[in-house]
């Protein structure tokens, strides 16, 4: 699930409720414990050092989130871990779009993952997880469980 | 043809093949292929299996013996060096030199030929050869290491081949032809001066309307010259009789079969001697008066022949000898009867071609064609012999005709092979074909002397096959054309491309092609930039990504040559680093198991030592291989490792549609395995052979000759203009192997040692480029704060190792641990 940080989303059903880029409405990482369903967001880095469409991975206690931005600037958060090889490197792939929708490329064996889905599109069998992230006063902050 | 109701066929017989050549290696194939189900015993003469005659001159140039050699199918019985003594017909068996009688119930004799000597004094003596054998041409070669100067009786196809041998074996080359002209059986008077021309301005010197008188020997007993029957004597110490052939049917005299009166065994249709137990298949066979020497009608009489024996009618009738060959550079062709009612000539003496077409009276039926110098007429007009010519026969030579010639499908197009139009065409539409491999995987048509493959292509296009050249859903182009619109348009980034010729924002497939025409382009450092989002993994982190997402490092060591101190160097990197260590094929030395954020530490230590990039992980230069050459080794003829040296820094950093392997051999022993490479050299004792297209991997590819002893400037010019024009054109991920098959050697070399298409200078100019703007990536890197930051396993926490990853023990070295998959399904 995305964050966008100019257009307010329509929430998919059954995830935690969006949220604007510099609008924060969750609970800051290491604020006091909120309710079930608030996220706890952890920053982990400024929004200026991310590339266009070349991930980064940030490390949220045990999680490896690999975190992109597309060209448009819109922000994408999944898990790290390759499905197919076993290996943490989905960050590490190259990102661009499949019949219109961001992908992300594992650098392994190539099998396309979608960015707001987490969806493998090359075997609908298999998914990676999807983490919320926002933009909070200039910086990248993830949400993990 | 026979019906497949019948088999399985010649249960419990037990069929004999004397002699093993292309015929017999063809009518074991076609045997098997039918499902013949008796015992085949093939008695070979040769010590060596049948090999392919007609490429028989390119080993003299590097093919090997197994290059040539014909796959011999599973189940039959090859017994070689056991030449055929006798035949006892009534007994039914034969018997071998060294006295074995070898039982048959079918007899197939396929004796081929012998090369006719004429019975001059001095013919046997040494320095006379045949041109017929590997054998023959072993001794050629070993004769002419210590020879000036050499003649080559007989100025047919054959004898111009063995001219173009001696030529190439370094010696001055003397023709001497008994009729008019070189090629009678060829062509016409008027092409045989274009084609004199063409040979003398080669330096051969031909002389015609003349035979052997005699030949004449030194003081030491061999070779020293040669008498022609008009008293002109050639000095030489190397005599090649390529005068003719005569059929083998000594063995068929002796057990009484019938044969002709000036030689062959005679055979009917369905290629039975007068014995209807005993064939006779190839250059052995009389048929309706005529004994072939061409590939084409002898492999369709062991077809035919294959067909009876497994219950088959199949008929063999007067062969096409439609020829088509590049001799000496020159390309000669005859197809269709050699006289007409009418003729119709183009004759160009600057540019030495010389195009007939013989017509019937109304000028509007094709009866044949002489082309020498070009020839295209035949490709486009051969399968029109006897029908009516597409266009005029005047706008046919000289414009070469519609483009669109429609060859019927009942012409035959490979005459080698007796492959129809109609053949091809539905086996393109049958089995789906989109290239010229698979027409002649399906069909055979076009793997035998290969000059129908033009006309294959043809119909290809004609056939409406259009294969996408569509690089993904991104791009409409290949990348070819993606090349030529960055290049011209002067177009410097990834997104203006895509936005303006393209959809989306790209993929694994485009993004890593245009990041490496805009780096073959001088796009500067490959992470300057938007550039760093277009690279992939390997590209990004300057190293290769391996199973559990470490990464590997290979600084160069260019030849492979190496200081001690510098090897140290990699050995405590190694060492401190914990890294496993490997010598690579490439000569140079493989650092694995190095996590991202480790990168940039190990390589600080390298480029301090001196060392750089090695582009391992890049589709670029890698690796330009050596042997010691001729500083240490005593067989080298030339400094190899200098020269591995020289080219690999010159070449370092190149991006290019694929990885590009090279190597240089100092001697023609070929320690450095050049041929295996997109470009290898082999030194001779002059200078230089250039080798291209060769490949290792998933499809092993022997290198093809490009060009011979040049010297270093000469060949650092061919190599720059062949790479460019590779980067230029190839597809994405095609080595140069596939990118060569595609193009055409000919057309390659056209382009590169011609200029054919004018833009050498262009070429020459872009590589100067490369070499100029070459920095190495590594330092550029570690000189640079911003793309260092990217050097981290965690963005939030960059001195933190990857805790996934886990090494343990092997053979004293690290090896990883693999994380179990446990993908979410």
């Amino acid at each position: 699930m995305t964050v966008l940080h100019e257009t307010p989303p329509a929430a998919p059903s059954g995830t935690p409720p969006a949220a604007l880029s510099g609008t924060p409405s969750g609970t800051p990482s290491g604020g006091p414990p909120g309710a079930d369903t608030a996220p706890r967001w952890t920053p982990v880095c400024a929004y200026t050092d991310l590339l266009p469409e070349r991930g980064v991975c940030a490390l949220v206690g045990r999680h490896q989130i690999a975190l992109f931005q597309t060209f448009d600037g819109e922000l994408f958060a999944i898990g790290n871990h390759d499905p197919f090889s076993g290996a943490q490197v989905l960050s590490r792939g190259i990102v661009g779009t499949r019949g219109g929708s961001p992908v992300v490329i594992s650098p392994m064996h190539r099998q396309a993952f979608s960015l707001a889905t987490g969806a493998c599109l090359d075997d609908p069998a298999v998914a990676v997880p999807t983490y919320p992230v926002r933009l909070a006063d200039g910086a990248v902050e993830v949400s993990a469980p | 043809m026979r019906s497949s109701d019948r088999l399985p066929a010649g249960a419990g017989t037990r069929l004999v093949v004397v002699g093993h050549g292309p015929a017999a290696a063809r009518l074991t194939e076609a045997l098997t292929a039918g499902g013949f189900a008796g015992r085949v015993t093939v008695l070979g003469e040769e010590p060596r299996a049948a090999y392919d005659r007609v490429a028989l001159t390119s080993y003299l140039s590097g093919r090997t013996a197994e290059d040539l050699t014909y796959p011999v199918p599973e189940g039959v019985a090859l017994r070689l060096g056991r030449p055929v003594v006798g035949i006892d017909r009534e007994a039914r068996t034969v018997t071998t030199a060294d006295g074995h009688a070898e039982p048959y119930d079918t007899l197939v004799l396929a004796t081929g030929s012998s090369p006719f000597v004429p019975p001059v004094t001095g013919r046997d003596l040494p320095g006379c050869f045949t041109y017929r054998t590997i054998d023959d041409l072993d001794a050629i070669r070993a004769a002419c290491a210590g020879a000036r100067a050499g003649v080559v009786v007989g100025g047919g196809l054959l004898g111009l081949e063995a001219a173009d041998a001696l030529r190439g074996l370094g010696l001055t080359t003397h023709v001497v032809e008994m009729a008019g002209r070189l090629m009678p059986r060829q062509v016409d008077e008027g092409g045989g001066a274009v084609l004199r021309r063409h040979i003398e301005a080669l330096g051969l010197a031909v002389h015609t309307g003349t035979g052997v008188r005699e030949v004449v020997a030194g003081p030491d007993g061999r070779v020293a010259g040669l008498v022609t029957s008009d008293g002109e004597t050639i000095e030489a110490q190397v005599v090649v009789f390529s005068a003719g052939v005569r059929p083998r049917d000594e063995l068929a005299r002796r057990a009484g079969l019938a044969v002709g009166e000036r030689g062959g065994v005679v055979v009917d249709d369905g290629m039975r001697t007068s014995d209807p137990a005993v064939y006779a298949v190839g250059e052995c066979a009389l048929h309706d008066g005529v004994v072939y020497g061409l590939a084409g009608p002898c492999l369709t009489m062991a077809e035919v022949a294959a067909d009876r024996v497994l219950g088959g009618e199949a008929v063999f009738t007067r062969a096409d000898t439609s020829t088509r060959l590049k001799l000496l550079g020159v390309e000669v062709a005859q197809f269709g009867a050699a006289e007409g009612a009418l003729d119709v000539t183009f004759m160009d003496p600057v540019g030495g071609v010389y195009q007939k077409l013989l017509v019937s009276d109304d000028a509007r039926t094709l009866l044949g064609g002489v082309c020498v110098g070009d020839a295209a007429p035949y490709d486009t007009l051969r399968p029109f012999v006897g029908r009516d010519l597409p266009a005029a026969p005047g706008e046919l030579l000289f414009t070469g005709g519609p483009a669109d010639l429609d060859v019927p499908d009942d012409a035959q197009v490979c005459s080698c092979n007796n492959v129809t139009a109609g053949r091809v065409r539905a086996a393109i539409a049958g089995e789906g074909l989109t290239d010229v491999a698979g027409i002649k995987s399906c069909t055979r048509a076009g793997t035998t002397c290969g000059s129908c493959v033009p006309a294959l292509r043809k119909i290809l296009a004609g056939a409406g096959v259009e294969v996408s050249t569509a690089l993904c859903e991104h791009f409409t182009h290949s990348r070819a054309e993606l090349f030529d619109i960055v290049r011209v348009r002067g177009i410097t980034t990834f997104s203006r491309l895509i936005a303006e010729h393209g959809t989306g924002r790209g993929c694994d497939v485009c993004k890593p092609a245009v990041a490496s025409i805009l780096a073959s382009l001088g796009g500067g450092h490959i992470l300057d930039g938007e550039q760093a989002a277009l690279q992939d993994t390997n590209d990004h982190f300057l190293a290769n990504i391996q199973r559990n997402g470490t990464y590997s490092v290979v600084p160069r060591v260019p030849g492979g040559e190496i200081t001690p101190d510098r090897l140290i160097v990699i050995g405590e990197v190694a060492r401190d680093f914990g890294l496993y260590t490997k010598i690579t094929g490439g000569q140079r030395i493989d650092l694995l198991g190095a996590r991202v954020e480790q990168l940039p530490l190990i390589w600080r230590r390298l480029v301090d030592a001196g060392f750089e990039s090695g582009h391992a992980y890049g589709k670029a230069l890698r690796t330009v291989k050596s042997c010691v050459g001729s500083t240490w080794c005593r067989y080298g003829v030339q400094d190899s490792a200098a020269l591995a040296v020289a080219l690999e820094l010159r070449y370092r950093g190149l991006r290019s549609p694929h990885k590009i392997k090279s190597a240089v051999s100092g001697c023609a022993r070929e320690c450095a395995e050049a041929r295996s490479k997109d470009f290898g050299i082999i030194a001779t004792e002059k200078g230089w052979n250039l080798y291209v297209g060769g490949n290792g991997g998933f499809s092993p590819r022997h290198a093809d000759l490009f060009a011979a002893d040049l010297d270093t400037g000469g060949l650092v010019r061919v190599v720059d203009r062949f790479l460019m024009f590779y980067i230029r054109t190839a597809d994405r991920l095609q080595r140069t192997s596939a990118w060569l098959e595609q193009q055409g050697l000919d057309h390659v070399r056209r382009v590169v040692l011609e200029d054919s298409l004018g833009i050498c200078a262009d070429l020459d100019a872009q590589m100067e480029r490369h070499v100029a703007s070459y920095t190495d990536e590594w330092r550029a890197v570690l000189d640079d704060p911003d793309k260092l930051r990217r050097f981290v396993s965690f963005v939030n926490a960059p001195q933190t190792p990857d805790p996934s990853i886990a090494f343990e023990t092997e053979r004293d070295q690290i090896k990883p641990v693999l994380i179990p998959l446990e993908a979410t399904r």
